[in-house]
């Protein structure tokens, strides 16, 4: 690799580097096709207000709901950005050019990880508005918040990314993915609400623990998609 | 990488030995009824331990009287049902480093029966919850994390079915086994957690004094409860083993028919060679794979 002049293969500098590689790759389809922007962002907005149809004009309900609602709609619009970033994967035969390219499976996992947790931020970006405007419910604790999102973010968009590429390819993956994934993400959903549940209580003091949960959660999960994604890339 | 998967069928029945053998005509051997037979010897022995010589709760503090037979079986399933899982988390991890069928149909076979198992786990507590509580689900931390145990490992069992070529099936569905079963202890504590925040547990509270008789009753069913996953282990392995050697021998029956196509003079050598298994079967299978 003598005319390559980046970090030495292997290395953490290079995993990052074919991360950022795979992470550009998948912004910049995004930036150009704007799938995401175009039609899971208004998906997501359309989930917050159905829970207001089935449980009550009444913002009192909605007001106090409103930390799970906002986690469960950030949960369905995942799916939907997950089936995006990877059925472009599975078409066209890209999976086996991203495996042919050289790049490290390691590398491609934190790269389809980071593209998949920049989408759900600026969901959450506009979730967080919908409910505050729609629901009648004032933020507060903004430390907690973004730690609980960051936290589960990170969470969501690594064990979506196994089970992403796991699903990847087959038939039935539109069906399988949820079932899948939603068990799995039950932790984060419980610990996501329970924290936001006490930003919104201003009693900040008991969603900590649930942002040490949520936290070993991501970290774990990273992990094993580092090591994980050798094996599911290689296929037979 | 995968030794057995090529070798035509009929060599390879009963090629390997011991209670894992693949046997040429069903699931059974002397070594599997005998270890059958000590199993349901035990269950009946079980049953008159637990039904009639036990005696029935009055010690604790709120006397569930007969009613805490249940016990008896539903903690023996639940136990069952959490070794069925860790073994296929360890089989899982076995393929993924050994790359060896065998691990992946030892995994396959132990998620079925803990599947099983989790049901019964289910459906005893709920009734154990009409009994104790008076309703038929209780979101009690235990049983709401093994109903997410119960659904995660259908998905597991899903993705199998939605897999053809077996090597990626196996690489995928070993990742899966070892992914949800990390995923068990962080679905414990956080329902434990959530449910903690709300009000106690309310399982504790009604758990019975276990001792003498009652103890005994619930260790044998425990033990007795694994044997029988083991039984049914051993049958599960084989028929799922057998049905990949179905697979690999269709494709091998298939490519000796197009060979044969190809050069009518050599068919009797090539049909020679592959008659040891039911023509009708294979090509059915043939056709699938």
């Amino acid at each position: 690799m003598a005319e390559h002049p980046g970090p030495r293969p292997g290395s953490l500098g290079a995993l990052l580097a074919d991360a950022r590689l795979v992470a550009a790759k998948d912004l910049r389809l995004e930036w150009r096709s704007r799938v995401i922007l175009s039609q899971v962002l208004p998906f997501a907005v359309l989930v917050l207000i159905l829970f207001a149809f089935a449980l009550d004009p009444d913002r009192r309900i909605l007001g106090q709901a409103t930390p799970g609602l906002y986690w469960l709609a950030v949960l369905f619009s995942t799916l939907l950005a997950l089936q995006r970033s990877f059925t472009v994967e599975a078409e066209n035969g890209v999976t086996d050019s991203l495996r042919m390219s050289g790049l490290d499976p390691g590398g491609v996992f934190l790269g389809k990880t980071a593209g998949i947790a920049l989408h759900l931020v600026a969901l959450q970006l506009v979730l967080l508005a919908g409910v505050t405007v729609f629901y009648g419910t004032t933020p507060h604790g903004p430390l907690l918040l973004l730690a609980a999102g960051a936290t589960a973010t990170l969470g969501l968009a690594a064990i979506g990314s196994i089970l992403g590429v796991m699903a990847a390819g087959l038939k039935v993956r539109d069906s399988l993915l949820p079932l899948l994934m939603l068990p799995m993400v039950a932790p984060v959903l419980i610990g996501a609400s329970q924290a936001f549940t006490a930003a919104y209580d201003r009693d900040p003091g008991a969603g900590w623990r649930w942002i040490a949960m949520l936290g070993v959660f991501g970290c774990l999960y990273t992990a094993i998609g580092i090591v994980a994604f050798e094996p599911l890339l290689e296929e037979t | 990488m995968r030794p057995h998967l090529d070798t035509p069928a009929g060599t390879d029945a009963g090629g390997s030995t011991g209670l894992f053998r693949l046997h040429p005509d069903g699931t059974a051997s002397r070594g599997s009824r005998t270890y059958g037979l000590v199993v349901l010897a035990g269950v009946i022995l079980f049953l008159l331990v637990a039904l009639v010589f036990s005696p029935a709760d009055t010690g604790s503090e709120n006397q569930m009287g007969d009613m805490v037979r249940i016990m008896y079986v539903h903690v023996p399933v639940a136990v069952a049902c959490y070794v069925a899982f860790l073994v296929t988390a360890i089989t899982s991890i076995a393929y993924l480093w050994k790359r060896t069928e065998g691990w992946d149909v030892l995994a396959v076979a132990s998620a079925e029966i803990g599947v099983v198992f989790t049901f019964l786990t289910l459906a005893t507590g709920s009734i154990w919850g009409h009994i104790a509580w008076g309703t038929w689900w209780e979101w009690d931390a235990r049983l709401t994390s093994t109903l997410v145990l119960f659904i995660m490992y259908l998905g597991y069992l899903a993705l199998r079915g939605a897999i053809l070529d077996p090597v990626v099936r196996a690489k995928r569905a070993a990742i899966l086994g070892v992914v949800a079963f990390v995923n068990v202890p962080i679905v414990h504590y956080s329902v434990t957690w959530w449910r903690g925040l709300h009000q106690d547990a309310t399982v504790s509270k009604v758990d019975p004094s276990i001792d003498g008789l009652k103890l005994f009753a619930l260790m044998f069913g425990m033990v007795l409860a694994v044997a029988l996953y083991g039984w049914l282990m051993i049958h599960r392995f084989r028929l799922h083993y057998a049905a990949a050697r179905l697979e690999a021998s269709g494709l091998d029956r298939a490519l000796a028919e197009r060979r044969a196509e190809a050069r009518p003079d050599a068919v009797t050598a090539d049909a020679a060679s592959t008659d040891a298994v039911p023509t009708d079967a294979v090509t059915t299978e043939g056709t699938l794979s």
